[in-house]
């Protein structure tokens, strides 16, 4: 018993070893209480990138400094934050787009503000969310297609997609852990009404569309594309990405998006609700508005900026047109009807 | 020899137990005698407590106490679904798949690795190793650029099938199961095998009535880890079953990250807790009934539990006999060098044939989105996964400690029981329940750890523990009780005792548990990929973020990081064996 008993005092020792390495990890990180935050913190979805030169701008004019945290999508960011609402992970919320805006909205996640700095374009794409949300950016969500296989790609409609022509070769990603899987499915019910896109779906499936689980997969796997691997010549990506295919000696267009096949995706950011620091929030929000972020964000994230005349790079005027009338559903109906929508795309397309 | 020098100075320690300091450690110790084995429990049961149940059991009690109190209808609900029995018969019989098949290719693996010698096993060895420390994801897109359409095995039609997702987990774990059943095989005393062998037994009847029975503790818990890794599979089963093929894990990700029906997911969890303990039990079962008749003899043992190549017990190989170890060595050998090889030859091929391109892109700043270049982020997976990789082995091995002593009373063997399965437990729990907890209950001081940079290393020491707990626990039971007891008349103290006999038998086990944690965690992609969290960007982390962006250029570096990744952890892996030999011999 007495040797048995002995080891303790190795337990011991490693007990206080623990606690003193553990101690000091939470210590370092806590803010004392009293002085004024110095810090501002964005939540925003793994996507999220600004250029150096642009953090350090915004960490010299408002003398805070940022702390970002990314979570994985977007969905799962505002559902993190609707758990942890009554002790919130960040100041400001960046990367919620129209599909989730309601819910955050309805959840009462968010401290009403909106930022002044953008022009009435920018201001149209945050309609009806409240005041509580700033539109930053958008991206279209579109079919795209091989120009060698598929050369009159950019004029495909929802209509060809089930056509016998293109049997076998659509891949698209699952609405219900992909982004622009469920942007597309949105589009596919905004061109097909609320009783006909199952049906429209059903088509699809009979005509050997492919459903994978995510973007990486369908674009460089199942896509035939110069930088993919795959055999299928359409794939549902965004207007943006044909500049990154362009063939690197002409500057000519290999891939490009069919544009009557877009869902406007729109990124907003706003203020959490019970925010440690909302003042820096509101200076953070704002200053997403910036010409600095504004310009940054198509060559960081693939978007375009949300502020209209802001320039764009070069390759991106002649390579990734926007839709002139990409599809769009109101973000009380997205909210109302996702799930069940989710819920029929999984037990009848899925099956 | 430390053996030998442990007798040498028991007068010394009698003349400190003369001394008031002396007086004053032996009452310690008595104290500590009285308190010892609980107070070093009490450490990693409260790492597991507040890390791992207390989030577990909060996020899975949200889902079940509804505003008028405990609901249990989700139940009848969810089982009167065909898609959950779907859910459920699939997450079993992937499971059993994956470790069934391992478990066939590990044996004669661990026969042929472990029990002959020739040249080129060391690298063998470490080449098996190697798919378990790749990122999940790399794993999917490895396995997935083989089995495609366009890819070399894309005529057998398995890209999307049940088939690739068991191929992809036996890839991953074969290694692992080899390497816990080849470590207990060097280690058996093979004087057994020989008197059958004398006694008329063919080797095969040898093998069937003597080997295999006797290495029944180190099946059986190869097995129940591969078990626990194939039936929470996330990224794999995303990636190459396709999105009509879901699991409970799948669907616990589903549920709680994307619709936040926490209902749906609680109940869910608790159906593969259940799935998990079952297995857990199945496996202790077999563990147990062999463990009690177990005799290793030291010389053995030690020769063993390292691993080292000149183990005495080791042979040649023996064609004659070896050819069907032989054959599934040869066979595992193409499953684990195929998509490991097409991944190293993609990165080092662009769209102008071979160069080096990738590799040199890793150095640099060049990536929007990433704070930092690839090999700062490597540098940070590396100091995340030490810190891990130590959390662990600390906890690990004081659990380990507490298991292998015998409590006198039936209870406080019960007890012992329980804690082992419990420790398990975080293999088996779904990433996104954990993930998910941590966001609920870690958010008051002294633990709101939800945005510091310690979460990760402690999420990933809870997905490690079992691995080191796994690792040490064998070593530590086969030391011979009465070699203890020697020592302990002959006047050496606890420590002493500890640190002479216990751990030179066990330090090669951890140096290789070790190992194998940092493995676990500077690959891991799970609960913590879920979380918000700042400033650490790890290898897996930037990887994934790379496969997110358009262009081949992405696409080279991120393959180009994955092998980095490998090599990392093949360095390591080779390391610890090696370092393992070092420290038995010189403690």
């Amino acid at each position: 018993m007495y040797s048995a008993a002995r080891r303790a005092a190795a337990g011991i020792c490693l007990a206080a070893a623990l606690t003193i390495t553990a101690c000091g990890g939470t210590d370092s990180q806590s803010n004392p209480s009293g002085t004024p935050p110095q810090q501002v913190t964005l939540i925003t979805h793994g996507s999220f990138a600004l250029s150096d030169p642009v953090v350090a701008q915004f960490e010299a004019e408002t003398g805070l400094e940022l702390v970002v945290l990314p979570a994985d999508d977007a969905g799962a960011m505002v559902n993190q934050l609707i758990l942890t609402k009554d002790a919130p992970l960040a100041d400001a919320v960046f990367g919620i787009d129209n599909t989730f805006a309601s819910r955050a909205i309805n959840e009462g996640i968010l401290e009403p503000y909106t930022s002044p700095a953008g022009g009435p374009e920018q201001q149209q794409l945050a309609a009806g969310l409240e005041g509580q949300l700033t539109a930053i950016d958008f991206s279209d969500v579109c079919v795209n297609a091989d120009l060698r296989t598929v050369p009159d790609g950019a004029a495909l409609t929802f209509a060809d997609l089930a056509d016998p022509r293109f049997k076998d070769q659509l891949v698209v990603e699952n609405p219900a852990t992909s982004s622009p899987g469920l942007a597309f499915l949105l589009a596919t019910i905004a061109a097909h009404g609320e009783d006909g896109w199952l049906d429209y779906w059903h088509k699809l499936k009979d005509n050997g569309v492919k459903v994978v689980s995510g973007w990486e997969e369908a674009y460089y796997q199942d896509f035939s594309g110069p930088s993919s691997e795959g055999d299928r010549p359409l794939v549902v990506s965004y207007a943006s990405s044909p500049p990154s295919e362009a063939d690197p000696a002409s500057g000519q267009p290999v891939t490009a998006a069919a544009l009557d096949t877009c869902f406007r995706q729109v990124e907003y950011a706003g203020v959490l609700k019970g925010a440690a620091n909302p003042t820096g929030a509101r200076q953070l929000v704002d200053f997403l508005l910036s010409q600095a972020v504004q310009r940054d964000v198509p060559g960081s994230m693939w978007v375009y900026p949300a502020v209209a005349d802001t320039p764009l790079p070069e390759d991106w005027a002649r390579l990734a047109p926007l839709a002139g009338n990409p599809w769009g559903l109101a973000p009380a109906d997205i909210a109302a009807h996702r799930d069940e929508w989710l819920q029929l795309f999984n037990d009848q397309i899925l099956g | 020899m430390p053996l030998a020098t442990a007798p040498v100075r028991p007068s010394s320690v009698t003349a400190h137990q003369t001394s008031f300091g002396g007086r004053c450690r032996a009452a310690a110790r008595a104290l500590a005698g009285r308190f010892g084995l609980t107070a070093l429990a009490v450490v990693p049961i409260g790492f597991l407590a507040i890390f791992f149940a207390w989030p577990v059991i909060t996020i899975i009690g949200r889902g079940l106490v509804g505003e008028g109190g405990l609901d249990l209808t989700g139940f009848a609900e969810l089982f009167s679904k065909a898609r959950t029995w779907r859910l459920l018969g699939r997450t079993v019989g992937q499971a059993c798949l994956a470790t069934a098949i391992s478990a066939a290719a590990a044996i004669p693996l661990a026969g042929l690795l472990y029990r002959r010698s020739f040249p080129g096993r060391g690298l063998a060895r470490a080449v098996l190793t190697l798919p378990f420390a790749l990122p999940s994801v790399v794993v999917g897109l490895a396995f997935r650029s083989l089995l495609g359409h366009s890819g070399p095995l894309g005529f057998l039609g398995l890209d999307g099938s049940m088939t690739a997702v068991v191929l992809a987990l036996v890839f991953f774990n074969v290694g692992l199961m080899t390497r816990v059943v080849g470590v207990f095989w060097a280690g058996l005393d093979p004087r057994p095998e020989q008197a059958a062998r004398v006694l008329g037994a063919g080797p095969w009847r040898a093998l069937a009535t003597v080997t295999l029975p006797a290495l029944t503790p180190a099946i059986a818990a190869g097995a129940s880890l591969v078990f626990l890794f194939s039936a929470t599979a996330f990224a794999p089963v995303l990636i190459l079953g396709g999105s009509t093929y879901a699991t409970v894990e799948t669907e616990i990700y589903l549920q709680t990250a994307q619709l936040l029906n926490l209902r749906a997911a609680a109940v869910l969890s608790i159906v593969q807790l259940g799935v998990v303990a079952a297995a857990l039990a199945f496996g202790a079962r077999a563990r147990r009934r062999r463990e009690r008749a177990l005799k290793l003899t030291r010389t053995a043992q030690r020769a063993g539990s390292a691993g080292s190549g000149n183990a005495g017990t080791a042979g040649r190989v023996r064609w004659r006999q070896d050819w069907p170890a032989m054959l599934v060595a040869a066979a595992a050998g193409v499953l684990v060098v195929l998509p490991l090889g097409n991944l190293v030859f993609r990165s080092v091929h662009s769209a102008d044939g071979f160069s080096f391109h990738n590799y040199l892109a890793l150095g640099q700043h060049a990536v929007p989105g990433l704070p930092y270049s690839m090999l700062a982020a490597a540098g940070r997976s590396v100091l995340v996964a030490l810190l891990a990789a130590g959390i662990a082995l600390l906890l690990g091995t004081a659990l380990a400690v507490v298991l292998t002593r015998r409590p006198r009373s039936p209870a406080g063997r019960r007890w012992q029981e329980w804690l082992d399965g419990f420790a398990m437990l975080p293999l088996g729990v779904s990433a996104v329940t954990v993930g998910f907890g941590f966001l609920i209950t870690l958010k008051t001081a002294p633990f709101d750890l939800r945005t510091s940079f310690w979460l990760i290393p402690l999420a990933q020491a809870l997905v490690a523990l079992p691995l080191v707990v796994r690792g040490v626990l064998p070593a530590l039971r086969a030391v011979d009780r009465r070699l203890i007891q020697a020592a302990r008349v002959l006047g050496a103290g606890p420590w002493r005792c500890f640190w002479t006999v216990e751990a030179p038998a066990a330090a090669g086990g951890a140096a290789v548990a070790s190992a194998y944690a940092f493995a676990a965690s500077i690959g891991e992609f799970g609960a913590t990929t879920f979380l918000a969290r700042p400033d650490t960007t790890t290898l897996p982390v930037a990887i994934y973020k790379l496969l997110g962006r358009p262009g081949a250029d992405n696409l080279g570096m991120a393959l180009a990081g994955s092998v980095l990744l490998a090599a990392i952890t093949a360095a390591v892996m080779a390391l610890a064996e090696w370092r393992g030999g070092e420290l038995r011999v010189g403690a």
